[in-house]
């Protein structure tokens, strides 16, 4: 074996015999040191522990028919999570760029084919772990349309719906602000993108016992109604997200770095998104103003006014701005929904007891769990309840054989569920359109021919989400 | 595991029924002449959608794997997926159905089928470049968006076990939504590939390679996405176990998901 160690400027290998130890120059024009003894060459090697960058960049250059590929991840600060890039440069330059995933594949959808309907939310809510609620959402509704029940969830159901997915659009938000500009160096919008976070997740753990993964929505409504004292709280952060929010705007938007680095990079027009299959922010960016949430209402969007806002650049500043201009859009949407909620109490869950059984749930000290009513009731009163409890827990109810699509505006774009039902009490199949799967595919359009610490910017304004993006 | 029609990728086997022109099927449902009292009669054949079986299901409690004490094993019930519709469709259904055929050949749409509120036109294999073509560009139709391409593997659909879905989005004729189902069989399992019309499949349909083994053929890289690339099997076929070990809990011990009593 071979151990590089650097040597006066220049990088020598010390093989275990002496007299094999030569200079690097010396070497063949095919070494390749990596390669066992009777494996095929890769090509020449350039180390570049130790010595003099310009030494390695100058030898390179005097190949002009070496490429230059480096893998930019999985494991890397910048890369969103375990996302590899492949990057061929030249220079500083990219020449192709073209992405690795699959490391954080789980098979989630595999799994939920061995739960019953209702044990899906928990695991589709999973999958990107900064929107869970609107996977939770996009797989119910795609599981009530299976079951024709889309006309009976109660329309507090639909409300508490809007306003988990407009509190967790605003998070979802906050966190590719904050994480993309840590990966621009600056630290201060981190802290107050993740502070500002909290206070929402404070809501959400108050309202379903978790902070991430909810498995809140149900298939038929909600697990459980708001808790006393869930709406002021939601009243109370208001102004303080406010507050936040325009901490952040005041910090990025006119920031002259920020927009040194943003302005102009990643772009990406209205006919690539088209061609792409580009939705969400990145598509508005480019100037199409599709949101679901207008276009095709569901859960009662149609009753709340808010803008969806658009802008012509098609490049990372435009995606950032929209994304602060969402977040003021989703904050007067809460408003509306907690007004609604204030003045119209009422059940959470379609009356069909078969289906909303799981959901008769209450926030206890450790958690979320059976309340203590429904414990009462099976456990000391009726016999009949136990074994609809016991038949309903261990089995599940049964869909109707067909396919159904149903698809919710997340932050990142079209998240869409397509479920397929063979009659049993488990999905036969459960698909997820997944906005940051498709569009990572632009990562080659957005950043080939860009400088490499583009590549960085670029991909944070697509905002993918590794659990999201391999499932 | 009984197939009532005929499968979608056997192109010369079924010219007649689905491949009508449009207008006939329509005057047909007007003709009927309005009987009084019809409401109370069975409805005509051919006039409501006939339910494909895949599979059946046996007594009453979905458990397969212990011995019946229930007196309901002899129970046998057909799983029935919904058939091909008929006219009219109704909604925006018509409209796209009649463009499509005004931009397709005879015989290049198979069966449509209209379910909860969706439509699903089901193409022989060979036929699907032309018909995503015709669907992405003809005027009438424009669906601009390919959004999803996945896989559903059913292994009671004799001949036709593999089935790829798209789903497809018009933004520009008022955001509708088609989907396209294809199939293959296992034993054959080629699809073409529209990366050629929708460069958006290109990850999708690698996924499905992925998942499922559909060759896409046409396709520039297919190659596994998400599995390691020496990955043996695909998994989300029927036939590829869950996997996972068992969990140990004071003493007792719970089977891996895929081998506890299921009652599906």
């Amino acid at each position: 074996m071979t151990t590089p160690h650097s040597a006066s400027g220049s990088t020598v290998y010390t093989a275990a015999d002496p007299d094999e130890v030569r200079h690097i120059d010396d070497l063949d024009e095919q070494a390749d040191l990596y390669a066992a003894p009777g494996e095929p060459s890769e090509g020449r090697v350039f180390n570049a522990v130790g010595g003099d960058w310009n030494d390695i960049v100058g030898e390179v250059g005097s190949r002009p028919e070496e490429r230059i590929v480096v893998n930019m991840g999985p494991q890397h600060p910048s890369t969103h999570g375990v996302l590899r890039l492949i990057l061929e440069i030249e220079g500083e330059t990219v020449t192709e760029a073209r992405a690795g995933i699959g490391y954080l594949h789980t098979g989630i959808e595999k799994n939920m084919e061995f739960r019953t309907w209702t044990q899906g939310v928990t695991f589709c809510t999973r999958m990107d772990y900064l929107m869970p609620i609107f996977t939770e959402t996009a797989y119910c509704l795609a599981v009530e349309k299976l079951l024709g029940i889309t006309d009976q969830i109660p329309a507090r159901a639909s409300a508490i719906r809007v306003l988990m997915m407009e509190l967790n659009r605003i998070g979802s938000h906050l966190v590719c602000l904050g994480t993309g500009g840590m990966e621009l160096g600056a630290t201060t919008v981190m802290t107050i993108g993740f502070r500002e976070r909290e206070r929402i997740l404070n809501i959400f753990e108050m309202v379903s016992g978790l902070r991430m993964n909810n498995a809140y929505v149900r298939p038929g409504g909600v697990a459980q109604d708001l808790p006393a004292g869930a709406i002021q709280a939601v009243r109370d952060i208001i102004p303080e997200l406010r507050q936040g929010i325009r901490e952040l705007e005041l910090l990025m938007l006119e920031n002259p770095i920020l927009k040194g680095r943003l302005v102009g990079i990643g772009y990406l027009d209205l006919t690539g998104c088209m061609a792409l299959g580009i939705t969400g922010p990145m598509l508005r960016s480019a100037g199409y103003p599709l949101d679901l949430r207008k276009a095709t209402p569901y859960c009662g969007y149609e009753k709340y006014e808010f803008d969806v806002p658009t802008r012509t650049g098609a490049d990372a500043y435009d995606r950032l701005w929209l994304r602060v201009k969402e977040m003021w859009e989703s904050l007067k949407i809460v408003e509306q929904v907690v007004a609604e909620l204030q003045d119209n109490p009422g059940p959470v869950m379609v009356e069909d007891k078969k289906i909303a059984w799981p959901a008769q749930l209450s926030v206890g000290p450790d958690g979320m769990g059976n309340s203590p009513a429904h414990i009462a009731e099976i456990m000391g009163t009726s016999m009949e309840s136990l074994i609809h409890h016991f038949k309903l827990v261990t089995e599940g109810f049964r869909v109707p054989p067909g396919q159904a699509y149903a698809a919710v505006e997340s932050p990142k774009g079209e998240l869409g569920c397509h479920a397929v039902s063979d009659g049993g009490t488990r999905p036969y199949r459960a698909h997820f359109r997944e906005p940051s799967f498709n569009n990572l595919q632009a990562v080659a359009a957005l950043c080939e021919g860009a400088q490499l610490a583009d590549v960085i910017v670029a991909v944070a304004s697509i905002d993918p989400v590794m659990g999201g993006v391999d499932r | 595991m009984t197939e009532t029609p005929k499968p979608a990728d056997q192109p010369p086997a079924e010219p007649a029924k689905p491949n009508e022109p449009a207008i006939d099927r329509a005057e047909k449902t007007i003709e009927t002449p309005p009987v009084p009292g019809a409401e109370n009669l069975p409805a005509q054949p051919g006039t409501t959608p006939e339910p494909v079986q895949r599979g059946e299901r046996t007594g009453m409690f979905g458990a397969h794997d212990t011995g019946d004490t229930t007196g309901y094993g002899g129970l046998r019930s057909p799983i029935l997926y919904p058939g091909a519709a008929v006219r009219p469709y109704g909604g925006d259904f018509d409209a796209i159905a009649d463009a499509l055929e005004a931009a397709t050949d005879q015989g290049q749409i198979a069966r449509t089928v209209i379910d909860r509120g969706e439509i699903t036109f089901v193409i022989p294999r060979e036929h699907l470049p032309a018909v995503v073509r015709a669907l992405r560009d003809d005027p009438a139709l424009r669906f601009e968006l390919c959004l999803s391409v996945s896989g559903v593997h059913f292994p009671s659909d004799i001949g036709n076990e593999l089935h790829v879905v798209y789903h497809l989005m018009s933004i520009t004729n008022g955001h509708r939504r088609i989907r396209l189902e294809v199939t293959a069989p296992d034993a054959d399992p080629h699809i073409p590939s529209v990366v050629g019309t929708y460069p958006a499949a290109d990850w999708h349909e690698r996924e499905t390679w992925d998942m499922f083994g559909v060759v896409f053929d046409g396709h520039p890289a297919l190659t596994r996405i998400l599995m390691p690339d020496d990955w043996p099997g695909h998994p989300q076929r029927k036939d590829y176990p869950l996997g996972g070990i068992p969990v140990e809990y004071k003493g007792g011990t719970v089977p891996p998901p895929d081998q506890r009593r299921s009652y599906s």
